[in-house]
């Protein structure tokens, strides 16, 4: 292959001013590609340029990965001759409208260190593939910006989607305005304005996303290279959650909230987390009943590993105790605070009504968890009952919670919160819970990271009906393999590859192959 | 009514002479065709030649003070059939589609046109959808050209050429008596540029003209004896007109110096990548100045020997640039200098790759390889041994992180909640045998749904399924078919077969109203008035009247319940013979279109504007996903919560959400999970709606606030 970057080799006698940019733009398609393309060759007309734009329409843009290709020449009476798609090697300018486009773009060869200005959007829109997975599929961000920073003669990357947003526009302007305050063209900022007016709609927004990302991109582009990525800061830790209640309550709670400030210093904040998640999710007794708990892991914990047993716990152990059943989905939806998120979400102005449906299909299986122990197990065990209840309870009820009943059912359903020790699901949960939790602590005695991955393996309990079903067995699979790995000293790597290959797919095929060569491993000799 | 509205563009299309057209490639082409003083147009909507149609849709206006008559044909044959009508009048006529799909749809009006022959200009504009963005069978134009002895036109890329070719061939048809195909590339179509026009001409006979004084001429329909004596005029007469006409008006072009060694020959249509290269090996400027003889061939059938021969006189050594494979040009070459018995080397494929685009790398590395072979003298020293400059970025972990993004449904598309059904159907009953159509349901292969087997051709969805008929079968298949394909194709050739063969299967008619993957034209089934054409014509009563007895209709596919049970009655109910399922809904890319600005206005106006929209509690979604596996839906994707308990992102709807309702539905139909929520903003709420809410917010605060002063409430809970 001839060397990718050879750029262009002005023949003897060319002068500069007849040399050819070269832009392209990479973008998901429903992005405004087209409107960025038009405006950029408007400019570049503007300012005696000849400018050539090509793009690929067609099903590519139904959310699809598009290209869009500009070269410009200046005018000189003579018509260039234009390329009709961008080369490996030969790109001055590449806008990416979206973080993995950019990297799309570097690993298609049209980012070249010694002359490609890369510009993008460091937003991410989650493809297909990485939003299906059970667990986090999404791509890595981070590595893009590093290869991206060694890739480019400039790279400029901020959150253009978001100050689209905030204008009320769309990319399309905040990409024209970085492109402007990159300065990687030889126009003026106002004639990238008189383009923008020139289009006629949404003048307004446009210009004001336009001249944001403009100044944003100058400062990038005059700050020192470390600087030129704008990364987002890392999470601040936040200070300790304001408390408010009934002066009883209140007592209780600092009463936790001392157990927890007692705790090794490393733990302290997911056990306040955790605390205040059972808390709030039952009673300050349940509090306690979660810090008793956390006890026994902290008991068998050291500073010296430094508390991973513990942190796992202080963190599954408010996640299962927390189980997700219907008091907990009712008391969530009827708060205030609810209300004001959803209003906030969607952008409620003054004077405008909103009307909210909630999404419920109750089974006979949540019915019975909501019934008291004994009676919800009576029904559960014969199946002919439990089959003629189903028929009544199992359809979809669409519940408008802004509207007086369909609150009130909420709230009322919300408040069985105080009986909900009696409840068959917490019966069924605690069961599950005390079973999980002892035998993580049993095997952190002998191996505390083996400990440890199966306090983790609450992570794949997740999930409402059929979902939570699957998840529950992937769990139970997940822990199947124990006895296989009885002894052996990798027996906490197995246990976490398993977990992970669990969360790759639905149904858990990719854990059943795991499973598989685990079962195998029983063969070879014990390291 | 199209995704796109020409009413602006429209208005270049009344620009005169001297003045400066200045647009897409494909307008150039719509202008140059008035121009050329065109009778009547037709054609099928489809990448890349789409906007073609839309721009002629939205023009009848002009047409009409032109007497020009333009149709939006049924299908690509028809469109080729309607050019007839230059058989025996003087009249320019032009048919346009993608090829080479539209192509093989055409071939049988093609063969017969071309046999006969035509006195008024015929000429078909082919939008070749090959490479990058393509979403077809890659497949070469060139061959129906030689296998109907049609003329194939491939000027160079840019406007002033494509305008020049249409006027060539309007005059090459009227020369040789043939139809002539112009084939334009994908980037091509779409390429901003200008060139200076010229008026527009009123067709010198115009079809009513023609009507009014009937010709007939039994010596050029297609029946024996008339039809061997077709094949002898082909060669004898029409192709020897042909490259007389393509020799004295220089349609074929040459380039660089008189002179020289090597030479490079190419189609027209490579003409700028070929620049490019050399521009790269410092062999051309700007301008396409180069050191290297070049021989562009704007026409490529037929091919002109002396031409050629003449070309390669002093050349050791000449490559042909011909994009896709068969080599057919290649081969013509390489014969006619055998047979000359001379001696220049002929190289191709052994420097360019056989099959697949000819990007600019492609081209650069071919052309750099021939003259490195060849003429390396010509070369700069660092091209003839490079030095590879610079590290290059390692990206071979990236490959790994970058997800892929293939095109997919869009946000609030009414198809989403109809595979959805389909995918909770063989949760129930197993996997089915599924055969897809083309269109936009075809995205359902792609993940989250991955249904469906194969795709055969337009509206053949349910005939690629006719051989799964047995009385042994446990299952029944499953076939997708779009409106568009149904009235393209489908209703004869897949429903009809499906009655006559008493096909057991399953059919799925995706009524979006539009042709909605081309871009949103009518076709008879739209819903829209249109000012020129007839729809309105329901599906149903079309199945019915092919003979289809069990059929259903869903008028409203977000109800993936009934979806769901429509699917499951097809697939286990008793009775025989084709089970047809019309799932109808509006495309919701043109429904936005459509509604939003009226809405906009609504709001503005001061009316009540109920405007839908769905979330998600972040605090009830688990974040597993599975809603996800239903939908793929843009606007519903993943967020990171910022709570170290949570390990994985949960559930989380943008600002881009339609409200198409598919979110709840799919979470009730599959019992998922209650997270979601519909949240309707009432814009200038009545007096009963404001009087409603207060009352209610009375209520529900006074519950809200009884219950939370007895407990503790943590601020960022």
């Amino acid at each position: 292959m001839l060397d990718p970057t050879a750029a262009l080799r002005p023949k003897a006698g060319a002068s500069d001013d007849e040399r050819v940019i070269k832009l392209a733009v990479l973008a998901v398609g429903g992005q405004g590609g087209g409107v960025l393309a038009d405006w950029i060759t408007d400019v570049a007309e503007r300012n005696g340029y000849i400018a050539q734009s090509t793009s690929v329409a067609g099903v590519a843009q139904r959310t699809g990965a598009t290209i869009y290709y500009i070269e410009m020449a200046r005018d000189t009476g003579r018509l260039p001759v234009f390329a009709l798609s961008p080369s490996q090697g030969d790109v001055d300018i590449l806008i990416a409208a979206e973080l993995m486009e950019a990297g799309r773009a570097i690993i298609r060869g049209f980012v070249t260190p010694e002359r490609t200005t890369l510009i993008t959007s460091s937003h991410r829109i989650a493809a297909v593939s990485e939003k299906i997975e059970p667990g986090d599929g999404r791509a890595s961000s981070e590595k893009v910006h590093a290869t991206a920073e060694a890739a480019a003669k400039r790279f400029i990357a901020f959150d253009m989607e978001k100050i689209a947003a905030e204008n009320g526009t769309m990319i399309s302007a905040s990409l024209l305005g970085a492109l402007a305050g990159s300065d990687a063209l030889p126009f003026t900022r106002e004639s990238y304005e008189q383009a923008i007016g020139a289009g006629g709609r949404g003048v307004e927004a446009s210009l004001a996303a336009f001249g944001a990302a403009c100044d944003r991109a100058c400062g990038i582009a005059a700050a020192p290279t470390s600087e030129k990525a704008a990364k987002p800061a890392a999470a601040e830790p936040k200070p300790t959650a304001k408390v408010s209640g009934p002066e009883t309550l209140l007592k209780g709670w600092q009463q936790l909230a001392a157990r927890v400030a007692a705790l090794p210093q490393p733990l302290r904040d997911m056990a306040e987390r955790g605390l205040k998640k059972v808390v709030d999710y039952q009673d300050i007794a349940y509090g306690g009943e979660y810090l008793d708990r956390l006890d026994k892991a902290v008991a068998l914990d050291d500073a010296e590993r430094g508390y991973a047993l513990s942190m796992a716990a202080a963190k599954h152990l408010a996640n299962a105790m927390c189980y997700d059943d219907m008091i907990r989905v009712a008391d969530l939806k009827t708060r205030s605070t609810r209300d004001r998120r959803v209003r906030k979400e969607v952008g409620v102005k003054e004077g405008s009504v909103l009307q909210v449906t909630e999404y419920f299909h109750p089974r006979i299986e949540e019915f019975c968890g909501t019934l008291p122990a004994g009676l919800g197990s009576y029904i559960e065990s014969r199946p002919k009952l439990a089959a003629f209840l189903d028929r009544r309870i199992n359809r979809g009820r669409h519940i408008r919670t802004d509207s007086f009943t369909g609150f009130a059912m909420l709230w009322f359903i919300g408040g069985l919160r105080r009986w909900r020790r009696r409840l068959l699901r917490h019966k069924v949960e605690l069961e599950h819970l005390e079973r999980w939790y002892g035998l993580a602590l049993s095997h952190a005695r002998q191996d505390y990271a083996l400990g440890t991955e199966i306090l983790n393996c609450r992570r794949l309990i997740k999930g409402y009906s059929d979902t939570h079903a699957r998840a529950q067995s992937k769990f139970d699979r997940v822990l199947s393999a124990l006895p296989m790995l009885k002894g052996r000293e990798d027996a906490a790597d197995w246990i976490r590859r398993l977990r992970e290959a669990a969360l790759k797919d639905e149904k858990g095929d990719m854990l059943d192959g795991a499973l598989k060569t685990v079962a195998t491993l029983g063969d070879s000799p014990v390291q | 009514m199209a995704e796109r509205s020409f009413a602006k563009e429209v208005e270049k299309l009344r620009l005169g002479a001297g003045e400066e057209f200045a647009g897409e490639g494909i307008l150039a082409i719509t202008k140059a065709l008035l121009q050329c003083g065109v009778g009547y147009v037709g054609g099928y909507q489809g990448a890349p030649i789409s906007h073609l149609m839309d721009v002629l849709a939205d023009a009848q206006d002009i047409l009409g003070e032109l007497g020009v008559h333009f149709e939006a044909s049924a299908s690509e044959a028809t469109a080729t059939a309607m050019l007839a009508a230059s058989v025996h009048y003087p009249i320019r006529g032009a048919a346009t589609f993608k090829s080479t799909v539209g192509t093989n749809v055409a071939s049988d009006a093609l063969a017969n046109l071309a046999s006969g022959g035509v006195t008024g200009g015929a000429l078909i504009i082919v939008g070749e959808d090959y490479g990058e963005g393509s979403s077809i069978m890659q497949e070469r134009s060139h061959a129906f050209a030689m296998k109907s002895q049609v003329w194939l036109l491939d000027p160079r890329p840019n406007l002033p050429s494509i305008v020049k070719a249409v006027e060539d061939g309007f005059e090459l048809s009227e020369a040789s008596n043939t139809p002539v195909m112009l084939q334009v590339r994908i980037r091509c179509c779409h390429v901003h540029g200008h060139f200076t026009a010229k008026d527009n001409k009123r067709p010198p006979m115009s079809v009513a003209d023609a009507l009014s004084a009937p010709r007939r001429d039994t010596g050029r329909i297609v029946l024996p004896p008339a039809s061997f004596l077709h094949e002898k005029e082909k060669v004898a007469k029409r192709w020897p007109a042909a490259v007389d006409f393509i020799k004295s008006r220089k349609i074929n072009e040459m380039f660089g110096p008189d002179h020289g060694s090597v030479g490079i020959v190419m189609q027209g249509g490579m003409y700028n990548s070929v620049i490019r290269a050399l521009q790269r090996l410092g062999l051309a400027d700007t301008y396409g100045d180069t050191d290297v003889p070049l021989y562009v061939l704007n026409a490529v059938y037929p091919l002109v020997d002396d031409e050629f021969l003449a070309f390669c006189e002093d050349k050791q050594a000449v490559l042909v640039v011909e994009e896709g494979q068969p080599n057919y040009i290649e081969q013509a070459f390489a014969a006619m200098l055998h047979k000359a018995g001379r001696g220049t080397k002929l190289v191709g494929k052994e420097h360019l790759p056989m099959a697949g685009e000819y990007t600019g790398q492609v081209m650069l590395d071919g052309i750099g390889s021939f003259l490195r072979a060849n003429a390396p003298h010509l070369l700069p020293g660092d091209v003839r041994a490079p030095n590879k400059t610079g590290e290059g970025v390692d990206t071979a972990d990236l490959i790994n992180v970058v997800p892929g993004r293939p095109p997919g449904f869009c946000v609030g598309c009414p198809e989403r909640p109809i595979f959805a059904a389909t995918k909770l159907v063989e949760q129930e009953l197993g996997k089915h045998h599924i055969a897809s159509d083309i269109g936009c349901h075809l995205f359902s292969i792609m993940p989250p749904f991955e249904l469906g087997a194969t795709t055969m051709g337009y509206g053949l969805g349910p005939a690629s399924a006719s051989a799964f008929n047995s009385p042994d079968a446990k299952r029944r298949s499953i076939s997708f078919v779009g409106d568009g394909g149904f009235w393209h194709n489908g209703l004869t050739s897949s429903i009809g077969n499906a009655v006559f063969n008493r096909n057991d299967g399953v059919i799925v008619i995706v009524d979006n109203f539009y042709s909605a993957a081309t871009g949103g034209q009518d076709i008879l089934s739209s819903r829209a008035n249109n000012r020129t054409k007839s729809t309105k014509h329901p599906i149903d009563e079309a199945v019915k009247g092919m003979g289809v007895k069990w059929l259903r209709h869903i008028d409203r596919t977000y109800d993936v319940g009934k979806m769901r049970a429509a699917l499951r009655d097809a697939l286990t109910t008793e009775e025989k013979g084709p089970k047809v399922i019309v799932a109808s809904s509006e495309c919701m890319l043109n429904r936005q279109r459509r509604e939003k600005p009226l809405v906009d206005k609504a709001i503005k106006g001061g009316e009540r504007v109920v405007k839908p929209k769905f979330g998600v509690d972040e605090d009830i979604c688990t974040g597993d996903h599975a809603c996800m596996r239903l939908s793929g839906c843009p606007s519903l994707s993943v967020k990171s919560l910022d709570d170290p308990l949570r390990d994985d992102p949960v559930a989380s709807i943008d600002q881009n959400c339609v409200g198409c309702g598919n979110c709840g539905e799919v979470a009730d139909a599959a019992v998922l999970c209650p997270s979601f929520y519909r949240a309707d903003v009432v814009h200038n709420p009545g007096r009963w709606d404001r009087f409603l809410e207060s009352a209610r917010r009375a209520v529900i605060g006074l519950l809200q606030r009884r219950r939370e002063s007895r407990r503790l409430m943590f601020a960022d809970a």
